[in-house]
């Protein structure tokens, strides 16, 4: 009934795609097609030589499809945790060491996300040459810009500033 | 909370409106109490976008209570044409003066600048963000034609752009007023505003038109703004919105007898000139009304216990 695989022995299928780790980061139930917007949210993009597994559109109970993404040696911040519940609202946290989840958790919305998303609306401060770190109130259903007031609520992963 | 800075209406609450409304019609009434209140203060001018009107107002203000004006001058003679950012240009301005007016094209800007600066700052227009001193003038010249509750109010023009509508109809929510948005379905209030709109009030006390006729003769008070014909993408489509939102004395017959006509200036043709004349036409009365709003809020943020302690010691922010 579970979807959850770090604990299945042998010849589970989704151990075939995504590699066990030893210690770090697993993001579960991100939802399809996501994985790589959660990568950017993260600012994770591998050129620290950090190990990364993707998988993408894996068989999910829950979801349908899920996408799932492995960080070896990197335990998230509960800061960066909460941001990822912007693009991945349905996404559990475990924390590995010495290959066991040490720490299972599900992303919350944060109120403020700063320094994250860059607002769509070109008209505002944030967007030019000042500054200004971005910030953004979260939403029930979207974020709101804190300087011009813009609500953003569908494509958030766009905004996602590289 | 204190009010360090005046950067929206939506930071003001009913109490703080009052105070400010009534502090100005005391000024209004006998100017000369006031002439050396503030002697020796000078009030910093940031106005990155032109703005002969608001300025002055501002200038004559100040001067008005004694104080003096600093003047960064247009954008193209300045610093800031050499690449300066906005965050530097009011650190260094701040170093001169007790308090800064601030115009700037874009949305947010007075948000950022006040996070930079100790001094009061006070938006004058942030780009299609917020205009809070016209909204004051506005709620004064309100205030004076018609009261401000059980109060039903007609906004037409530009409602997308319009930064004066969006502050004002914030404003109007903690009044007892019913509030109608007409416009072309192209420049109907931003989704936030009308987000912001239904925060503060349910959204029970507003409704968005395409024509005045059917709200016209419920209206105590209508305002008019500018459709700007360089929001259109071509003439013909300006041509056939434009002459819908313009309002002439034919129009008036449908209107109540009492019915205020407002307008921020500069108009074009909104609103005919035969309508100058008569009982309806508030907005030149409005436009003079700058001055003793503004010498309010300027003695209110300039004053020793500070805007916070004149400016509603608990407002709801
Ligand atoms: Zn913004």
């Amino acid at each position: 009934m579970s979807d959850d695989h770090e604990h299945h022995d042998g010849n589970d299928d989704h151990e075939l795609r995504v590699s066990k780790i030893r210690d770090g980061t697993v993001i579960d139930h991100v939802r399809g097609g996501q994985a790589l917007n959660v990568l950017a949210i993260l600012g994770i993009d591998g050129s620290e030589g950090e190990e990364l597994s993707v998988g993408m559109n894996v068989p999910s109970d829950r979801l349908g499809r899920k996408d799932i993404v492995k960080v070896e040696g990197r335990e998230l911040s509960q800061d960066e945790v909460d941001v990822l519940s912007l693009i991945a609202p349905d996404a559990t946290i475990n924390i590995v060491r010495d290959y066991e989840v040490i720490e299972k958790h599900r992303v919350e919305p944060p109120e403020i996300v700063e320094g994250v998303l860059s607002c769509p609306n070109t008209g505002c401060i944030t967007t030019g040459d000042e500054p200004v770190t971005s910030r953004f109130e979260v939403l029930e259903d979207g974020v709101r810009c804190s300087y011009c007031g813009t609500i953003a609520r569908e494509e958030l992963a766009s905004l996602i500033e590289t | 909370m204190r009010h360090d800075h005046l950067i929206t209406s939506k930071q003001l609450s009913r109490e703080d409106i009052e105070t400010v409304l009534d502090r100005a019609a005391e000024i209004d009434a006998d100017p000369s109490a006031v002439a050396d209140r503030h002697a020796n203060t000078l009030l910093g001018l940031l106005f990155f976008e032109p703005s002969t009107r608001t300025k002055m107002s501002f200038e004559t203000a100040m001067k008005r209570l004694g104080g003096d004006v600093v003047d960064m001058g247009s954008v193209e003679s300045s610093s800031v044409k050499k690449g300066e950012t906005l965050a530097d240009t009011v650190r260094v301005i701040e170093g001169y003066a007790d308090a800064l007016v601030l115009r700037h094209p874009k949305q947010g800007a007075a948000t950022m600048a006040s996070e930079y600066v100790d001094v009061p700052l006070l938006n004058a227009g942030d780009g299609a963000g917020h205009h809070p001193t016209q909204t004051l003038l506005d709620l004064y010249t309100i205030r004076e034609n018609a009261g401000l509750d059980d109060l039903t109010v007609g906004i037409m023009g530009d409602l997308k752009y319009g930064r004066t509508v969006h502050s004002l109809a914030h404003a109007l929510t903690n009044f007892d007023v019913r509030q109608h948005f007409v416009s072309p379905e192209s420049l109907q209030l931003p989704r936030e505003v009308v987000y912001d709109l239904h925060q503060a009030d349910d959204g029970a006390g507003i409704r968005e038109h395409d024509s005045l006729e059917e709200v016209l003769p419920s209206l105590d008070v209508l305002y008019v703004t500018r459709i700007q014909r360089e929001r259109f993408p071509d003439e013909q489509e300006y041509q056939k919105v434009a002459g819908e939102y313009q309002i002439g004395p034919e129009d008036l017959e449908a209107a109540s007898d009492d019915l205020t006509i407002m307008h921020p200036l500069p108009r074009v043709d909104e609103i005919a000139p035969a309508i100058d004349e008569t009982d309806h036409a508030a907005y030149f009365d409005q436009a003079h009304n700058g001055v003793p709003v503004r010498m309010a809020l300027l003695d209110l943020f300039l004053s020793d216990d500070g805007a916070g302690g004149a400016l509603g010691g608990d407002g709801d922010e």
